[in-house]
């Protein structure tokens, strides 16, 4: 089950994921990113922090958007990720394909070097 | 020591099968980083059978049995009666085709035969049974 809460801060859309994604629940996290980029937002922040447990239908879904994301050149930066979660995402190497910080600052700092 | 739990083919039940899972290894000393990849792997083994083996039909069945036979070995199976989809005939993609190709898919396998040391297939009773294996030192 999780819950995904929006809010705009600074010109980003930051996401908010709560709760458990899995192979019922990642279609969740898709629409949100999704309307994210639909309504034209020029960078996407992800907190993390809130996030229990991911597995590889979420993570699919972050990859999904890798390269559209870059043709568009909205930067996304996923923060505050628990180890267990980050250890996921470190199983597969996609610490190195996916924008990962770890506070919110340094999420934005980060978009804002990406977006230039 | 065992444990047994047996589940319709809903994806609404993945959760109640990594809670199976956690609590079945609750009390055999598995660190947390260790204990929350072992959980991982049996929800992608899980998903992967409802998906593509029982077409989410919850009225099929998936069996999952953890067996503890010596300390630091333990051994998960899912029983079950569908089609076998066996992951060791399957070609992991390389994750810059799957970004190149926008796919969700295909990141499970890779995780599942990352975090266990063995993945097998057997029949029993006419049964299908995939037996992971791992070693916790």
């Amino acid at each position: 089950m999780v819950h995904i809460k929006r809010l705009q801060e600074g010109g980003a859309d930051i996401i908010s994921v709560i709760g458990e994604i899995d192979a019922s629940s990642s279609i969740e996290l898709d629409l949100a990113i999704a309307k994210s980029v639909g309504e034209g937002f020029k960078q996407i922040l992800v907190d993390c922090s809130a996030l229990e447990y991911i597995s590889s239908a979420g993570l699919g879904v972050f990859m999904s958007y890798i390269e559209e994301l870059k043709d568009k050149n909205i930067p996304m930066v996923l923060f505050g990720m628990k180890e267990k979660v980050a250890n996921t995402f470190s199983i597969l190497g996609l610490a190195e394909l996916l924008h990962i910080a770890t506070t919110k600052p340094e999420a934005k700092k980060l978009a804002d070097e990406l977006s230039v | 020591m065992n444990y047994q739990y047996n589940i319709g083919c809903s994806l609404s039940n993945l959760k109640g099968i990594r809670e199976f899972v956690r609590n079945s290894l609750k009390d055999q000393h598995v660190p947390e980083i260790e204990m929350s990849a072992i959980v991982l792997a049996l929800d992608e083994m899980c998903s992967n059978l409802m998906i593509h083996a029982h077409h989410c039909n919850p009225d099929h069945m998936l069996e999952l049995h953890i067996h503890i036979p010596v300390q630091g070995k333990f051994i998960f199976e899912i029983v079950d009666n569908g089609s076998v989809f066996n992951i060791n005939e399957f070609h992991e993609p390389d994750l810059d085709n799957l970004v190149h190709q926008k796919r969700k898919g295909g990141l499970g396998i890779r995780l599942v035969k990352a975090i266990m040391d063995n993945v097998e297939y057997l029949k029993r009773d006419e049964k299908n049974v995939c037996r992971l294996t791992k070693i916790i030192k």
